[in-house]
């Protein structure tokens, strides 16, 4: 008997972490492969069930450059003068960046390759997004994906922030506030999604005078494009806001008040304050929390599939939602190969913020 | 004159002008927020005519409320809202504990032992792993096709494996649990749905709580690394030369001083499983479907019946909010030191 109990705490390393690993083994890892299989694949029924064809890179093709093309990557068009000065910003800054880190200190050649990977890859994203946000253009899923995460991300942040920031001051009720703040957040998404199509309905909804006063007041945003878009946007940033304010809030509060002091005692004012010592303090908290944002950001589905259920046409449909609608008509390789390139999609902006923006923060401290 | 004073801790409060304007900013924000409650407790005691005429805000003053909709949910419906309101509270606290509990075992793990698995085990036991599911697929009995995957696995371990010689570290394992975050549900949920279908347990709460712990164990182990890290060691060496176990020593002397690390985790992972749309929209059927799909549900064919809809989401959400309203200050600190250890 003690034989075996000696035994058993000696297994304890393994009894420890292995049902973790096994576990995201199977369900994560390995679910993982077989849909990269599955996206080789194209869906038949045959005789009692289905059967998977083996078609190559079928499925990717006819999303990148095939049938599918202008609902995953979007209309091409003429890019108006605004989107040229953009794209043409894009590359000079690049060009800029990359020659910087020739000449710079440290230079590796892993680095350089990595850096005219992320180069390219967001030039093309770039000149993507401008082809098709042009007048006659029309963003596909991954256009409408990338406005979601970035414009999403920019208020939450600022949102969080400048809430954050006035939540620290001791004023009465502020922990009233700060739990009020916290509520968006725990509330499913389906139901946020219905809430807002109640609020935002322009016949029946809370702000009818609001929309008679600004003369929109038989239209619907649900026929337009950019309205439905917008609306999308304004449900996800109401709902999580209150992540970015909660850790920011945190993250001000566990600041030393000996460097604010100090600069009082100098003389700075509350904008140099705030833009020499809050911000450089909280920008590793930032980073981390831009990256978890953003992480889940690209995997957005409940808002448009609810809201909007893909919008006028598929102008709200982010590429979660596209590969869940192809799921639906059974085209189970095709919402594989979707769903691995939003995988990619993710990986590369993770790897490529972690590695770029987040370890130069971390240094900041 | 400054508007706002930087923060003290004896002097905090703004001069007058900038706790005017705070007080301005943090109110709208906070009508922002709670505005469309307030409609939804509104619209769940409105009569279908009050909702579809226009706009009406006030309860007795521009309409007259009632509780129809409540009364149809929960009698006329009542099982059908009681059995998806059992299903979550089950499904979500059955996975949140499971996933505290491996989570915070492997998160402990990672702090305090060291592990160096070689690459070639690893590779062979993923191989085998998939020769397990692919032999699932093509319809082998389970049964038969963990055994043959155990045995070829074994058979080249003492082979082939042992060639490889290059391992891994704490590091790459914590980063390679953690990155897991990055999938999105909709990449592998096609082959769990097929796997679960041919273990029959489509329709299930297994079905669910196992999906749940493993999408949520990422989160547990980044969060709640941090917090074990931040313990002494001494602690566990004084329990360790009284002769405690690795077990007692975790459970009786590790978990209590973590606690607000686990609450916030808990609560986290908790609001994650209870609020989860799509492996439950997949995985689910007339039985254990939860109740954001009871919500989806209500957008029957004559429109949105926000009435109902406005109930059903009350009841899901009251719960969670009371919870997040006691627990509010253990969510802050749970949060930050997973930030900031990063």
């Amino acid at each position: 008997m003690n034989a075996l109990v000696a035994w058993f705490d000696s297994m304890a390393t393994n009894v420890f972490i292995l049902p973790a690993v096994l576990v995201i083994l199977f369900l994560a890892l390995v679910p993982l492969f077989l849909s990269l299989y599955v996206s080789l694949t194209r869906l038949s029924f045959g005789q009692g069930s289905f059967v998977l064809t083996f078609v190559g890179l079928d499925n990717y093709a006819k999303l990148l450059v095939g049938i599918d093309h202008v609902h995953f990557l979007g209309l091409w068009a003429d890019p108006s003068p605004i989107g040229w000065l953009v794209l043409g910003l894009v590359i000079l800054a690049f060009a800029w960046w990359l020659i910087r880190y020739v000449r710079g200190g440290e230079f590796a050649v892993g680095g350089l390759v990595g850096r005219i990977v992320v180069a390219s890859v967001v030039t093309v994203l770039v000149w993507i997004m401008v082809q098709t946000i042009a007048n006659s253009g029309r963003p596909g899923t991954v256009g409408v994906t990338l406005i979601y995460v970035f414009v999403d991300m920019f208020f939450q942040y600022m949102i969080g922030l400048g809430l954050a920031m006035l939540c620290i001051q001791h004023i009465p009720g502020r922990r009233f506030f700060r739990v009020v703040f916290l509520l968006p957040m725990m509330i499913t998404p389906v139901g946020v999604a219905y809430t807002f199509r109640m609020l935002a309905d322009t016949y029946k909804g809370p702000f009818y005078p609001v929309w008679i006063a600004l003369g929109l007041g038989g239209t619907s945003w649900a026929d337009n494009a950019w309205g439905a878009r917008i609306a999308v946007m304004v449900g996800d940033i109401w709902q999580w806001t209150p992540f970015m304010f909660i850790v920011l809030l945190a993250a001000l509060e566990s600041q030393s008040i000996e460097e604010v002091e100090a600069a009082v005692v100098d003389g700075a004012n509350q904008w140099q304050i705030f833009w020499s010592i809050t911000l450089p303090s909280i920008l590793p908290v930032s980073t981390t929390l831009i990256l978890i944002r953003m992480i889940e950001a690209f995997k957005i589905i409940d808002l448009p599939n609810v809201l909007t259920n893909g919008g006028p046409g598929t102008a709200t449909e982010s590429m979660s939602l596209h590969a869940y609608t192809l799921w639906r008509v059974l085209d189970v390789g095709g919402s594989a190969a979707i769903a691995y390139m939003l995988l990619i999609l993710v990986t590369f902006s993770a790897m490529s913020f972690v590695n770029l923006v987040r370890t130069r923060a971390q240094a900041v401290i | 004159m400054t508007l706002f004073r930087p923060r003290y801790r004896s002097i905090n409060t703004p001069a007058p002008l900038g706790m005017v304007l705070t007080y301005i900013i943090l109110g709208i924000w906070a009508f922002v927020v709670l505005f469309p409650l307030y409609w939804l407790v509104v619209t769940s005691v409105k009569l279908p005519l009050d909702v579809n005429r226009g706009p009406v805000y006030i309860p007795f003053v521009d309409f007259q409320p009632s509780p129809h909709a409540w009364i149809y949910i929960f009698t006329d419906l009542r099982n059908d809202t009681v059995r998806p309101y059992i299903n979550t509270v089950v499904v979500s606290l059955t996975s949140t504990a499971l996933a505290l509990t491996m989570g915070g075992a492997a998160a402990y793990a990672l702090t305090r032992f060291t592990y160096r698995p070689k690459l070639g085990t690893i590779l062979t036991f993923l191989a085998c792993a998939l020769l397990a599911f692919v032999a699932l697929f093509f319809g082998v009995p389970w049964q038969l096709a963990v055994v043959a995957a155990i045995a070829v696995f074994i058979l080249l371990l003492q082979t082939i494996a042992k060639r490889f010689k290059r391992s891994m570290g704490n590091n790459d394992i914590a980063f390679w649990m953690i990155s897991q975050r990055i999938l999105p549900p909709v990449a592998v949920v096609i082959p769990i749905y097929l796997i679960y279908q041919r273990l029959g347990l489509l329709d299930t709460w297994a079905a669910l709580i196992i999906t749940y712990v493993a999408a949520n164990l990422p989160i547990v182990v980044w969060l709640m690394r941090d917090y074990f890290q931040t313990i002494p060691l001494e602690l566990e060496e004084c329990a360790a030369i009284d002769g405690a176990s690795r077990y007692r020593t975790f459970w009786s002397i590790v978990l209590p001083l973590s606690l607000p690390g686990l609450v916030a985790t808990f609560l986290f992972v908790l609001v994650f499983a209870w609020n989860e749309y799509l492996f439950a929209l997949f995985l689910t059927g007339a039985n254990s479907q939860t109740l954001p799909l009871t919500i989806a549900a209500q957008n029957a064919t004559r429109g949105p019946q926000w009435w109902y809809m406005s109930v059903l989401i009350l009841i899901m959400i009251i719960p969670v909010i009371a919870m997040a309203i006691i627990l509010e200050r253990y969510i802050a600190r749970g949060l930050l030191v997973g930030a900031i250890k990063g």
